[in-house]
């Protein structure tokens, strides 16, 4: 697509409100509409632009497919993690208040964890699904 | 009516358009009904990402649908309307959208109404029951999700493993397929 002057004008413009609006949805979804879920496919969303207009080979290099495996399984992870933390510090699995000496805070500090768990899980397999569509061939 | 075009037009790329437009009516609908959280997922995922998926589907396939023939199935015909009449008939019981009667509206959305802000301390209730109330259905759903990603990759690889092929045409594909997947 390099002889799209305009798209490759405009996609330059839009990606970073993308991938701000899909942060801005991640760390507002306590006060507003969203969370990790929404948050991550609009972050995906906007690499997923960028190898539309630019090629998959300059999207890769910025997350390669292994990186995004990798960060798929932490988000789990980070997710469970904080399950677990909660559990050795005498609550049950995900109560979060224990995580912090003040109820509320702990709640947030939880929430909060495991909606960037959720966030990096969704971006990076929504990435990943798109990578193994778009490289391969018709057959 | 969007419905009934998905599944009469036999060109795929209108119908991949069409399930878009269906998807952000089923958004605004959910707006009108406030749930914008439910509007906001279902605008990114099933308007957005879904859609660049179909693409690159049709992509590698073909855009056109094979005909299969104008033969009619009677028995299909009786049994999806024994079902839709049975989840119409189902539906009479339910209560009215927006009935304070309702069972739902009685036993835990008072809770999570009145008492969410005070219990967790975030104004926003659909992140409490989401995150806090219903934590392990969450992380259900994110382990869901992860195991859709390992079922992609383990059928069709991931976009690098063709690349690297390409490269090195002198190796074997077939040797070069499985292995460095795992």
């Amino acid at each position: 697509m390099n002889q799209y002057v305009v798209l490759r004008v405009i996609t330059k413009l839009m990606i970073p409100v993308i991938l701000l609006y899909g942060l801005y949805i991640q760390f507002h979804g306590e006060y507003s509409p969203g969370g990790g879920f929404q948050a991550g496919i609009i972050f995906a969303a906007g690499f997923v632009i960028y190898s539309l207009i630019y090629g998959l080979d300059k999207a890769q290099e910025a997350i390669s497919p292994e990186a995004a495996h990798i960060l798929a399984a932490l988000g789990v992870l980070l997710y469970i993690g904080i399950g677990i933390a909660s559990f050795f510090l005498g609550g049950n699995f995900l109560e979060y208040k224990v995580l912090l000496p003040d109820d509320h805070a702990g709640e947030t500090f939880g929430i909060i964890g495991i909606e960037l768990g959720v966030g990096i899980t969704v971006a990076t397999v929504a990435l990943t699904l798109f990578y193994s569509f778009a490289g391969r061939e018709r057959d | 009516m969007v419905a009934i075009a998905i599944v009469k037009i036999r060109n795929l790329f209108a119908v991949t358009m069409l399930t878009g437009i269906y998807s952000l009516l089923a958004a605004s609908l959910f707006v009108v009904m406030d749930a914008v959280d439910v509007a906001l997922t279902e605008a990114a995922v099933g308007a957005g990402i879904m859609i660049i998926l179909m693409l690159g589907t049709l992509a590698l396939t073909t855009s056109k649908e094979k005909n299969h023939g104008k033969g009619q199935n009677l028995l299909a015909l009786v049994v999806v309307f024994i079902t839709g009449g049975g989840l119409i008939y189902g539906t009479l019981d339910m209560p009215h959208y927006g009935d304070p009667e309702a069972p739902a509206h009685t036993h835990l959305s008072p809770h999570f109404t009145q008492e969410s802000v005070d219990e967790i301390g975030i104004p926003n209730m659909v992140t409490s029951v989401l995150a806090s109330y219903r934590g392990i259905d969450t992380l259900g759903e994110a382990v869901v999700i992860y195991a859709a990603a390992v079922g992609v990759l383990l059928v069709l690889g991931s976009g690098a493993v063709r690349r690297r092929r390409k490269d090195d045409p002198k190796a074997n594909p077939k040797a070069n397929g499985g292995e460095e997947r795992s």
